[in-house]
Parts: C-alpha cells; structure tokens; sequence
C-alpha cells in the first residue's frame, strides 16, 4: 500500500491546516471558559452552550441567510443560556460543579430538540474560507494559515482583545481579582456579582461561536452530537493554559493537532487505534498538571484562588 | 485622587455619627445599639475587648454589613449603604483587621485596584505607587507579588490602598498589630496630617501607649454597647482607659522569680534554613532552653523568628545543623513525632497552621490527639466531647456551644482555645509565636499568666514576640535576631529596652 510513498506531504499539509481549524474553534470556547474562571466561576457547561451555539447559529443562518447574522445569534444564544449558570452559581451562591454539569445535560438536550427539524439540511450559508491573494499562494504556509475560515482570525483578535482586556484594564484587573479574593474585590468598590455574571455571559458567548464554527464552518449542518466531547476539551485546555490566554493559544493548536490525527493515523501509517489517539488532549493536560504542580511548590497555584467558590458578602 | 475639600464652616460638624446600631450573626449579637460619634478633622479611637463588636460596627459604616436597626450619618447625611462602593462613594474607605489583598498581584496592582485609570499603564501605575510610598515614607517595592510579603509589608500595602483612595473618612481597623513601633509611629503621623488636612480618622487598637499617642477621642464599646462615648484621650491615662474596655481594674503581670538553671530540654545547634523565597533565613542559629525557664526572642519582623519557629516545629527543612529535644535529634523528625516526644506549638497564624476554621470546637480541641480518643477506628465522641469541655472550661473559651463552627469564634477565644490545647498535651517544651497578637488586655494577660504557670511548673517556653513589653515582662533571658542570627543576648535585669532596641535595629552596644 505504501509504494513509494516517501513523505506524505499533502497529508501533513491537511493535518496542519485541520489543526488550526480545529485549534481555533476550540480556543473560542476555551477563552469563554479561561474569562468566566478568571472571574472565579467554574463553567462546567462548555458542552451544553457550544451545542447551543452551533444549533443556533446554524437555524439563525439558514432562516436570514446570512451566515454573519448566524454567528451574531450564536453569541446571543450562548450568553443567554450561559444566564441559568449565572442566576444558580453567581446570583443564588450554589454548588457550581452542580449547576454547570445540569446546563451541559439541558443545553445538549435542549440543542437535539431545537435542530430536528433542521437535521440533515444541506445548508447553503455556510463561511467560506478566505482568499487572501498572494499569501494565500504561498507554498504549504499559504495553505495552512491563509486559507481559513474567516472565524479562525476571529479567533485570533478576540484572543488578542481578551489578553488586552484582561491584564490592561481596570475592568479586567477587578474581574481577576474577583476571582482572586472576592472580599477583596467587594471592598475595592467592585460589584463580585456583576463582574462574575458578566464574565460568565462572556464565556457562554464564546463558548457558542466554537459551536457555531463547527456548524458553519468545519462541517456545515446540524447532525445530533456534532460537539461531540469538545466542550470537555476546552474545560482540559484551560487547565492545560494555566489560565493564562496565551499559554491557552498555544495549547489550542497542540489539542488541534490531537483532535485533527485520529482520523488520520492511516496516511501517516500511525500504530494504535485512532481512539487511543484522541485521548491525546486529556493525557497533555495530565501530565501538565503533574508537571505544573511539582514546578510550583512553594508558589501560588495558577488556578484563580476563588475559583468555584460563592461571594457571600456577611460571611466569613 | 480627589484635591484637598474645602471646609464647609455650616456644615455638620461630625463627620460619622452612628446612631442605635444593631447587627447580629447567627448566634450572637455582634452590634446592641451602639453608638458613635466622630468630629471632623479628628483621630477618634474605638476600643474594646476581643469581640467586643469593634470590627462589625466598623464594618457596617464601610457598607460590608447591613445593620438590622440604627442609622449611619456621614458628613451630616443620612446614608444606607447597599455595598462597599456605596460607602466609598460617600467617602468612606476602610482598612480591614484582615488584610484585603489579592495575594497573587503585585503591590502597585492591589494599590490601584480601586481607583485605576481605565486603560493601565503599569509603568506609570508603578512610578505613581512608588512615589506615594515615598511620601509617606512607607517602604515597600510596587513591583514584587503580594504573597512574597511580610505581614508588616502588607500592612503597609494596606495603608498605601488607603491614601491612594484619599477618603474622607479613613477607618483603621487595628493597623499596628504587626508593625514594629517605629512604622507604628510612622503611621501615627500619617493620620495626623490628614486630620490636620480636615479628614477624619477612626483608629482601632489594643495598645493603649498608641492610643494615647496618636488619638484625639475614644469611645469604649463593651459587649456589643457603647459604655463611653468620645472621652478626651488627653484627660485619661492608660489603666483608666483600660478599665473602661474591660469593665472592672486590670492586675498587672507580676514577674517570675527567677530559676536555678536546670537540665536543657531544646537545644538547637548551627541551624541554618531558607525562606519562601529561597534565600538564606537562618544563618547558623544556636540556643537552649532549660527547664523552668522562658527565652524569648526579640527581632523585627522578617530576621528570621518565622522561620526558627517553623524549623523547630518541623514545618520547614534545615539545610544544616541540628533541632534536639532531651538529647533526641528531632531535626527530620515529623510534626507527629515532635508531639509525641514533648513538643507543643503555638503557630503565628492561628487559623492557617493552628486551626481549622470550618470545623467545630470539639474537633478543633482533638484535632493534635484524636487517638486517644477513638474507639477502634471510630472518634469516640463522648470522650472527645468531655476532653473539649475540660479546655473551653480550664482556659475560659467563651463559646456559644461545643458544636459551634470556630469561624465564629472571636481572635481571643480563638487563640484560648489553641494554647489550651497544646497546653493540655502535657508538653515539656512549648514553641509560642506571637501568642498574644491582636488580643485584648485581658487576653493577653491570660495568655501570658498561662505561660509563666507553664514555665513554673518546670516547662521550657520558646516565646518568638514583636512586642518588646511582652519580652521584657515574662521572659528569663531574651535573644534577638537580626538578619537571621542571633545578634545579642540579654539575661533577666540586664535586659533594658534600649539595648533591646538597638540590637534589634542590627547595632548591639
Ligand atoms: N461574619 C461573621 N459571622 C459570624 N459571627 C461574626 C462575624 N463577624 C463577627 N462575628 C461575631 O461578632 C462578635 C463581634 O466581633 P467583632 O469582630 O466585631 O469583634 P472585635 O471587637 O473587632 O474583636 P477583635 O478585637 O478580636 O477584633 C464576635 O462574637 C464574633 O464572633
Ligand atoms: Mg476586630
């Protein structure tokens, strides 16, 4: 079968050029996630709002027929459902592991329930991968990098915009140390409250665009399960970034390199299963945390202080 | 920040009045109609003991609390405060007992946290936050992370958060516990140059030498009540002040008789140790202490105290040198194995390393010999119910039961409650950190008279204190450190304070 095959090039062009893709969406949904923990909530949602983003972004696409106007809805839906996590975990102070695993088993039920009748539509709004003219013509890196789907430099700014946001304004300042030290925050003259449900609006925003660009980009229409576990892979990732959205950017193109082998070991002549190879991410994430915490005795852990702990102002 | 306010001459005169307050938790009736009353331009004290609702009504006037009755009055309005920000609105900022920092920001990020440009330029945040500190002459670098800080470096962070704010009213809830007395007076001119400004100052602390010092006017609260309301600070003198807070005259502590030095039970040989940030703490640390006997060890904060105190308790690792308890090396030995072979420990920080905050009294009481009270592998709770018992009553916690979460304990009955623990262990040798930190006159009378009674019942004591008074009351002989060594040592009468001090600042006679 392997005549002469000496390196398969077109093949690691497509695996390189499906890692970014891939990479991309989920950085979007891992960035709403990275905001919303940075804030000291734990989303364990992701699942639940990507599939409401992608089944929302695809009806809103097919019925205005702009696939623009789908994205725009995709967000507005995310933030939305993101809301019930925000009214339970940060408005009423309860378990947050709890609330975030029931918005994942509403929103995906929700989601199934909502797309049958769009179901097997062949949609013909879909984004188009960009042209951007000489660079797209380059050899190999034209492919890869210029090629893309409009949403993977979406992806890319809203990363930039995060990053800024984050560590270069009062706003983002007050949000980390919302997620830091509550009280702290509290007597600063900061609203915990406001900060956490705006940061987890935020996040189901983001995380819908990932589902969204799975349903208007990476494989167009709606089929029931298309998130398919991603939503617990931006979970991964985040932990993966040590909450920090650069090291986060990075992860995104190694777990977009792991999502795009499975179904690819037989070009590159891989040995195992491509299932054993699509626990690649959450075995990265092991073994950064391993790694991570013997680096940091004696330090601060990455993880926001907060994180997953209410705000109840009288307590103590 | 905001520029000078121009005294309005019609205006109010009071720039807080309080008025009937009431604020309960579960279970106790922190606030009972409590009064208070502040002048403009003036440094006013509240005093009172441990628990006396001091922090609470403080807290309910910077918005953190809403009262269930009374009316808060700030520069002559009335205000019902929904938040912090609220109060801060209005003018009122608030340095909080415990610290309100985010650990993991460095210093310049925690100053401006409230008040921040919308767009930061940390540099220039940075140069603005030094400046400030230069000022006011407050030491502290704006670029370092706050959990690499000393408790005095926060302090000062605190205070730095404060004058950034530039509030109206500024409330200090007890900034001196771990100030040396210099940064204390430092402070103390701080708050009268903004009271000569026209702000106001309210000033909580237990030292009445500092209240006397820096403050204007008092008001004494007692059980959630006001018992005194804005006294002259000028007309009393310290035991008056005293017996107002605690309701009957206070004895004084009378010196031990000293012992004929008897058999060494701790010896501590070449010690050297890192701290947090890896760099050398302790530097060839040698001291003993005999039966009978309490050595107390002077410094200013951060010569390395923390550190010993660690090592010898088996918190921390010695790079070299060795920790031996009755001629047994402990040096690697477990915290558990120190226990056992005698020795107790009373940690500078009561409720990280001492106690368990959300359990209860009872298992608080256990938590060091819940062997022995168990029944096969389960806690016999009646037994350890009865043990718990005998300390709340030995050592007078005051407690509303012995199921209570230990949250909700004042720092007094708290810290009763951990030298009675390690007290009852029978120990030969105890380690006490900063035992009497943040306590009031009583308490810390209590704590010290449990001390000596230690010691005169042939208890070795290692006494680790800031405060110089304490020392020079209750100990034998005292070491100071500095710069992780021990600079000088002072035996019985020939320990005076200035000798003391001069050691400590790194310049023995
Ligand atoms: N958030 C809270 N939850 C439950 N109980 C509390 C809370 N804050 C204070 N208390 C209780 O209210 C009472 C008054 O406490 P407060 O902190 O006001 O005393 P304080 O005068 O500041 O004492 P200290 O000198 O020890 O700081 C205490 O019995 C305390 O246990
Ligand atoms: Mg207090």
């Amino acid at each position: 079968m392997i005549v002469g095959l000496a390196f398969p090039e077109t093949a690691l062009i497509g695996l390189l050029f499906a890692a970014i893709q891939f990479g991309a969406m989920i950085y979007l949904a891992s960035l709403g996630e990275l905001i919303a923990e940075r804030a000291g909530v734990l989303n364990l949602g992701v699942e639940g709002m990507m599939a409401m983003g992608a089944v929302g972004g695809f009806v809103f696409a097919i019925e205005t027929g702009s696939p623009w106007l789908g994205l725009l809805a995709a967000s507005i839906v995310g933030a939305l459902v993101a809301m019930i996590h925000g009214l339970f975990a940060v408005v009423l102070g309860a378990n947050q592991v709890v609330s975030g695993l029931a918005l994942t088993i509403f929103g995906v039920g929700l989601a199934n329930f909502w797309g049958t009748d769009y179901e097997g539509l062949r949609p013909d709004v879909q984004f188009v991968d960009v042209d951007l003219g000489p660079l797209s013509d380059i050899a190999w890196i034209g492919r890869i990098f210029f090629q893309q789907s409009p949403l993977a430099y979406l992806a890319l700014a809203l990363g930039c915009v995060a990053w800024f946001g984050l560590n270069r304004t009062r706003g983002g300042l007050a949000l980390r140390a919302a997620g830091e030290s509550a009280a702290t925050a509290d007597t600063a003259g900061h609203s915990v409250v406001g900060l956490r449900l705006f940061a987890v609006a935020i996040g189901g925003a983001l995380a819908a665009l990932g589902g969204a660009y799975l349903s208007l980009s990476i494989s167009p229409g709606w089929t029931v399960g298309v998130v398919a576990g991603r939503g617990w892979i931006a979970v991964a990732l985040v932990i993966f970034g040590a909450w920090k959205v650069r090291r986060v950017a990075l992860g995104a193109f190694l777990f977009g390199l792991a999502m795009a082998l499975p179904s690819r070991t037989e070009s590159f002549d891989l040995p195992w299963h491509p299932i054993l190879w699509s626990m690649l991410p959450y075995l990265l994430t092991i073994a950064v945390m391993i790694a991570g915490a013997l680096i940091l005795r004696n330090r601060p852990a990455d993880a926001p202080a907060a994180l997953g702990v209410p705000f109840r102002r009288e307590e103590r | 920040m905001d520029a000078d306010p121009l005294v309005d001459p019609l205006a109010d005169p009071l720039a807080v009045e309080l008025i009937g307050i009431h604020k309960r938790f579960p279970g106790v009736v922190a606030n009972a109609g409590t009064e208070l009353k502040v002048k403009r331009g003036s440094i006013h004290a509240v005093l009172g003991e441990n628990g006396a609702g001091k922090s609470t009504l403080m807290n309910v006037l910077a918005g953190v609390y809403r009262p269930e009755a009374g009316e808060v009055r700030v520069l002559g309005a009335r205000r019902v405060f929904a938040s912090p920000s609220a109060a801060l609105a209005a003018g009122v900022g608030m340095v909080h007992q415990e610290f309100r920092l985010v650990p993991t920001f460095t210093v310049a990020e925690n100053v401006v946290l409230g008040a921040a440009t919308r767009v930061l330029h940390m540099g220039t945040v940075e140069k603005q936050v030094a400046d400030l500190a230069q000022r006011f002459s407050l030491d502290v670098d704006p670029q370092r992370q706050v959990w690499q800080l000393s408790m005095g470096e926060r302090q000062r962070v605190e205070i730095l958060k404060a004058l950034w704010r530039a509030a109206e009213i500024l409330i200090l809830d007890e900034p001196t516990a771990v100030l040396t007395p210099q940064e204390a007076d430092e402070l103390g001119s701080i708050i009268r140059q903004m009271a000569n400004d026209g702000r106001s100052v309210i000033f909580i602390s237990h030292k009445l030498h500092e209240v006397k010092q820096y403050c204007d006017e008092a008001t004494v609260l007692r059980g959630g009540k006001t018992v005194a309301s804005s006294l002259k600070v000028e007309d009393l003198t310290s035991p008056q002040l005293a017996e107002l807070m605690v309701g009957d005259a206070t004895h004084t502590i009378r010196r031990p008789e000293p012992t004929q030095a008897c058999a060494t039970l701790l010896m501590v040989e070449n010690l050297h140790a890192l701290n947090n940030r890896k760099l050398p703490a302790l530097r060839d640390v040698s001291l003993s202490v005999h039966e009978g006997e309490i050595v107390g060890i002077a410094g200013v904060a951060g010569n390395g105290q923390r550190e010993l105190a660690d090592v010898i308790a088996g918190l921390r690792n010695a790079l070299s040198g060795s920790v031996r308890l009755f001629d047994r090396d402990i040096t690697n030995a477990s915290a558990r194995q120190r226990f056992r072979a005698g020795l107790s420990y009373i940690p500078e920080d009561r409720v990280g390393v001492g106690l368990a905050v959300q359990l209860s009294i009872t298992d608080n009481a256990i938590l060091r010999s819940y062997r022995q009270h168990r029944r096969g592998p389960l806690i016999a709770t009646d037994r350890a119910k009865a043990f718990c018992a005998e300390i709340v009553s030995a050592f007078k916690v005051r407690a509303g039961s012995l199921d209570q979460r230990i949250a909700e304990l004042s720092g007094g009955n708290l810290q009763r409650l951990l030298v009675g623990r390690e007290l009852t262990a029978e120990p030969s040798v105890i380690v006490a950190s900063q035992p009497t930190r943040g306590l009031d006159v009583q308490g810390v009378t209590a704590i010290q008279e449990l001390l000596i009674d230690a010691r005169n019942r042939g208890l070795g004591v290692l006494l680790i204190s800031e405060d110089l008074d304490e020392l020079l009351a209750i100990s034998d002989r005292i070491l100071v450190m500095h710069g992780g060594r021990i600079a000088a040592q002072y035996v019985g009468v020939d320990a005076n304070r200035s000798a003391i001090g001069l050691a400590m600042a790194g310049e023995p006679a």
